[in-house]
C-alpha cells in the first residue's frame, strides 16, 4: 500500500497534484491553513488506491507532500 | 500494520530548506528550485556550489537553497557568476535569472557570458512576464498577451516578436548545451531535469557554457487560477517556444 502526506502548514491549495494524479483522489478539503489556503487532501476511504506514482509530489511547487511506499506483500497475505 | 516496512520515496532535498516559500501558490518557481536543488545533490557539487541569484520573484533563492551565493543587479547575474567563477575555479556557480531579468536588462551580460563560453550554468524561468513588479511586458510577452504594459495585448507591430532566448544562445560559439523544457505536467519536468543535468555537467566536464530555459506560470499576474495558468503553457506557450535540445557539444548526447 502507498499512501501521501500533505504538509498543511506549507500547502498553498494550487491543486496541480490533483492534476496530475492517475488515480484522481487528491481533492480540495473544506480546511483552511492558517496561511488562508485551502488545503489539498486524500480522503481517507480513498488513500489505498494512491499507487506511490510521486507525481502528485514532483510538480508540487511547495514541496508539501511526502509519498511513502510499502513494498508487496508476498502473495496470500491478503 | 504497514508502516513498519514502509518507505519514504519522495522527500525534499536537502539543498533545498525546510521553509515555506513566499511565491503564489501554483508559481513553477518552487518546482525549479527543488529540480536545481536535487541536481546540486545527485552531482555531488552541493558543498561547492555558489549561487548567483538576479532580480525577480526569485531574488530570495539564497533563502530556499542552502549554498553560499552573490546578489547581482538586474540583470547582471552572468556578469558576476564570470567573476565569481574566475576567482573560485573549483566551485560550482550557476546563476538563476528571470525573463525580465535575462532577457530585458540583462540581454548583453548573457550573450557575451555564453559567447565566451564561461564555464557556469544558467537556469532561465521563462514565464513571460515581470512577476515581481506586477506582470509588466517582458521581452518574451507572447503576441495578445495583456500585461500593465500592454493591455490591449502585445502588438507584433508595436512591441516586436517574443525573444526565443534559447534559440538565440544556442548560436553563440561559447554554449555547451542550451535546451528548453517546461514545468507543466509530469513527464516535462522529468525531461526539464534532464536537460538541467546536461547544462550543469557542461561545467562539470569543463566543456563550456550550459543554459536551460524552464517554461513557468505566473498564475497571479496571468490573472489566472493555478490549473489554468498550468495549462496555459500547453496551449501558448510550447506552440511558440518549442521545447528541446537547440545545442549539445556533446556528441550523441542527446538526451
Ligand atoms: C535596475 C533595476 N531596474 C528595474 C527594477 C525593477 N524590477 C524588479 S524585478 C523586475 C523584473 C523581474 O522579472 P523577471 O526577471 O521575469 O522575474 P519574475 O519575477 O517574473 O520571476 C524589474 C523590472 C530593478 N529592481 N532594478
Ligand atoms: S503518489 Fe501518485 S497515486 Fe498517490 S496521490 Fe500522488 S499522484 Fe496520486
Ligand atoms: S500541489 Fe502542493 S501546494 Fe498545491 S495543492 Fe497540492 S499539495 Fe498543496
Ligand atoms: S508574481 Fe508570478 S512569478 Fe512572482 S511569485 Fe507570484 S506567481 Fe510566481
Ligand atoms: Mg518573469
Amino acid at each position: 500500500m502507498s499512501r501521501i502526506a500533505v504538509q498543511e502548514d506549507r500547502c498553498k491549495g494550487c491543486m496541480l497534484c490533483s492534476t496530475v494524479c492517475p488515480v484522481q483522489i487528491i481533492v480540495q478539503s473544506e480546511r483552511f491553513n492558517q496561511s488562508g489556503y485551502k488545503v489539498a487532501e486524500v480522503p481517507a476511504e480513498d488513500m489505498e488506491k494512491c499507487t506511490g506514482c510521486t507525481s502528485c509530489a514532483l510538480i508540487c511547487p511547495d514541496l508539501a507532500i511526502r509519498v511513502y511506499r510499502t513494498p508487496k506483500k508476498k502473495k496470500g497475505d491478503e | 500494520m504497514s508502516e513498519m516496512n514502509e518507505k519514504l520515496v519522495f522527500d525534499r532535498p536537502k539543498a533545498v530548506i525546510d521553509r515555506p516559500t513566499h511565491y503564489c501558490p501554483g508559481c513553477h518557481h518552487g518546482v525549479a528550485h527543488r529540480l536545481v536543488g536535487e541536481l546540486l545533490e545527485e552531482l555531488g557539487v552541493f558543498e561547492d556550489t555558489i549561487l548567483v541569484s538576479s532580480i525577480g520573484c526569485s531574488v530570495f533563492l539564497y533563502n530556499y537553497l542552502n549554498v553560499d551565493a552573490v546578489e547581482a543587479p538586474h540583470g547582471r547575474a552572468p556578469a558576476v557568476a564570470t567573476g565569481v567563477k574566475a576567482a573560485r575555479k573549483d566551485n560550482f556557480v550557476f546563476a538563476y535569472q528571470g525573463d525580465g531579468d535575462l532577457a530585458s536588462i540583462g540581454m548583453a551580460e548573457i550573450l557575451h557570458a555564453a559567447n565566451r563560453g564561461e564555464k557556469i550554468s544558467v537556469v532561465f524561468v521563462n514565464n513571460t512576464v515581470y512577476g515581481m513588479t506586477g506582470g509588466q511586458m517582458a521581452p518574451t510577452t507572447l503576441i495578445g498577451q495583456r500585461t500593465t504594459t500592454c493591455p490591449s495585448g502585445r502588438c507584433l507591430e508595436h512591441e516586436g516578436a517574443p525573444i526565443r532566448m534559447t534559440e538565440i544562445i544556442a548560436g553563440l560559439g561559447g554554449t555547451a548545451f542550451a535546451a528548453r523544457g517546461s514545468l507543466d505536467n509530469v513527464k516535462n519536468i522529468r525531461q526539464a531535469k534532464k536537460y538541467m543535468r546536461k547544462a550543469f555537467e557542461c561545467q562539470t566536464q569543463n566543456k563550456g557554457f550550459g543554459f536551460v530555459e524552464l517554461l513557468s506560470a505566473c498564475p497571479t499576474n496571468w490573472k489566472m487560477t493555478p490549473v489554468q495558468a498550468n495549462e496555459r503553457i500547453q496551449t501558448e506557450m510550447i506552440p511558440y517556444f518549442p521545447l528541446g535540445v537547440y545545442k549539445d557539444t556533446d556528441e550523441g548526447g542527446a538526451c
